[in-house]
């Protein structure tokens, strides 16, 4: 297919926004090309994967649009950074590496992006609407904007979220045309009623995302969530073990009331069932330490946690009310993090070990005190990559169980 | 045997570059697959795992993995330790991307062609030129005594 381009568009590629807008534009009719869009459309905001630093080169290209005077042409928020900039000091890190990756950070926001710092930028108030054009990157944002409020973007990355930011323009192809939002596989799940744990969601993601490659799965039978974090944690396990950028779940989700409507009228093209047992597998591989392990620390909010799941956490500790000596990490919003500090939530909470993590995530970057013992969460997103990344041992469990353990100082599980 | 020893095909990035080649048959990931301080393949689960693209014309049917990929391959054309151009089956936006940026940043051209493959092995002689049309011209140097059999 050959890529028309507006005048606008042909414009702003000729330089007459400025050399910063014509790099972006280039380099978008390059991608464009390469997926075989046939034309740009309009987006209604941007989400940056861009502020964590891996090298040089991503820096080099922040700088160059900054001096090119280059500007977001959309509301663009940003996903996480190397650094939690509410609290200096947390993140420790050499200095020949601190210096390029905090100007990261800053360079995005002086070409117009909101200092968000969020994997989760649906929480924030530039969340999208349903229908909506818009291009993101971070794999569970993705993933929670297409399934859960029916936005449409495609998986974006490394400088080309960036590029739809700085022209406003997305290539129109994949997820945000309807005929490709179409389920292709449909789960088949088969839980006991009135099953609605955490941990069933997060199973349930593992498996459609190791399952479905890159076909639009579509799940049956699931319980109807407690919340959306929830549907958080499953799209956030599903873009872990796979790379699923879009999920139906029929009668639940905004764009598959029906399985009919899931499925756009078409018949799966193959159908798996899930069992309990299946699921119990799936998290049982997320832990690599048993029952009664000495425990290093806890790890909560990967996705960033939302406000009504620090509503849940916070009556679980003073509960439980674990000592000090075990270090309860939670990873959240600059914004939900101001939110909770105006209403008083966090007084006296550090009694209990608690220690609020913004703008970044405890396994990107260096927060943890010790790494040489077992860290407990609730994620199974934070399961999967932490021991590669910063190599922890990792005990899955409900967030229940994670602050009952922290109080006992090993790992104690409820039956599941 | 006779094969054509120029063959077409569509830029993704255009430029010119002159290498041996580097084939594999299975997609190579850069992102967790090569070290960009290096150009060392790292990937486990490839068979170039050990071997190096810096300066090779790298071979393959298409791109594969995450989105990081773009970064990985800016960054190793900055520090020379990239392959200096690439030849694909397929086409692939992630290393497009990739090679467009370094292009901007540094002036460095690491030509991407999508084009037949077949037929390559590695040791081969690899030119790829700018035709008359702007599009590539790859001109292959046989090895004389391949590794590894051709593939048709």
């Amino acid at each position: 297919m050959t890529l028309e381009l507006t005048a606008q568009d042909r414009a702003m590629l000729d330089g007459e926004q400025g050399p910063s807008a014509a790099a972006a534009m280039k380099i978008l009719v390059a991608f464009s090309n390469a997926v075989g869009a046939g034309c740009l459309l309009d987006i209604a905001g941007a989400h940056i994967d861009g502020c964590l630093y891996h090298g040089k080169a991503g820096l080099d290209f922040v700088e160059r649009l900054v001096e090119g005077g280059g500007r977001v042409q959309v509301p663009t928020t940003l996903n996480v950074g190397s650094f939690d900039l509410i609290h200096p000091g947390m993140v420790k890190m050499p200095l020949a590496e601190e210096v390029p990756a905090r100007r990261l950070m800053k360079a995005h926001l002086e070409l117009g992006c909101q200092a968000t710092f969020t994997c989760a930028p649906y929480q924030t108030r530039f969340r999208p609407s349903f229908g909506q054009q818009i291009a993101w990157g971070e794999s569970n944002a993705i993933v929670f904007a297409n399934s859960v409020i029916g936005a449409r973007t495609n998986r974006y990355g490394d400088f080309i979220d960036l590029c739809c930011a700085m022209t406003g323009r997305a290539p129109a192809w994949g997820l945000h045309l309807s005929e490709n939002r179409r389920g292709r596989i449909l789960f088949e799940l088969d839980v006991p009623d009135g099953e609605l744990s955490d941990s069933l969601f997060v199973g349930v993601g593992l498996i459609i995302g190791q399952a479905s490659g890159d076909r639009v799965p579509v799940i049956a039978g699931l319980p109807r969530p407690r919340d959306e974090d929830q549907l958080k944690a499953l799209g956030a396990a599903a873009a872990t073990t796979g790379a699923v950028a879009l999920f139906h779940a029929v009668g639940i989700t905004p764009e598959a009331m029906t399985l009919d409507e899931a499925f756009q009228g078409h018949a799966p093209d193959e159908t798996i069932r899930i069992t309990r047992a299946d699921i119990g597998h799936a998290l049982a591989r997320l832990s690599s330490v048993p029952d009664g392990a000495p425990l290093a620390a806890v790890s909560l909010g990967t996705p960033h946690f939302s406000h009504e799941e620090w509503m849940r956490l916070l009556p679980l500790l003073r509960e439980a009310a674990p000592e000090r000596r075990i270090p309860i990490y939670v990873n959240t919003g600059r914004a939900t993090l101001a939110r909770l500090q105006e209403e008083g939530a966090l007084v006296g909470m550090e009694a209990f070990g608690l220690i609020p993590v913004a703008d970044t995530c405890t396994y990107v970057t260096s927060i943890l005190e010790r790494l040489d013992g077992v860290v407990m969460t609730n994620s199974g997103k934070w399961a999967h990559y932490a021991p590669g990344n910063i190599g922890v041992s990792v005990a899955f469990a409900e967030m229940e169980d994670c602050i009952r353990s922290a109080a006992v100082g090993h790992v104690v599980r409820s039956a599941s | 045997m006779t094969r054509p020893v120029e063959r077409t095909g569509i830029f993704q990035l255009a430029g010119e570059a002159r290498g041996q080649a580097l084939v594999y048959s299975q997609p190579l990931s850069f992102w967790g697959g090569i070290d960009a301080e290096t150009g060392d393949i790292t990937d486990h689960s490839h068979p170039g795992l050990g071997q190096n693209v810096a300066g090779k014309i790298l071979v393959m049917p298409s791109g594969r993995g995450s989105s990081s990929s773009s970064s990985v391959l800016a960054e190793a054309i900055r520090r020379g330790t990239a392959p200096t151009g690439i030849l694909l089956e397929r086409p692939d936006p992630i290393l497009a991307v990739g090679a467009i940026v370094a292009e901007f940043l540094y002036d460095i051209r690491m030509p991407l062609v999508v084009c037949d493959i077949s037929n390559l092995v590695s040791g081969d002689q690899i030119d790829i030129g700018i035709g008359k049309d702007g599009g590539p011209i790859v001109r292959v140097h046989p090895a004389i005594n391949p590794a590894e059999p051709r593939r048709q």
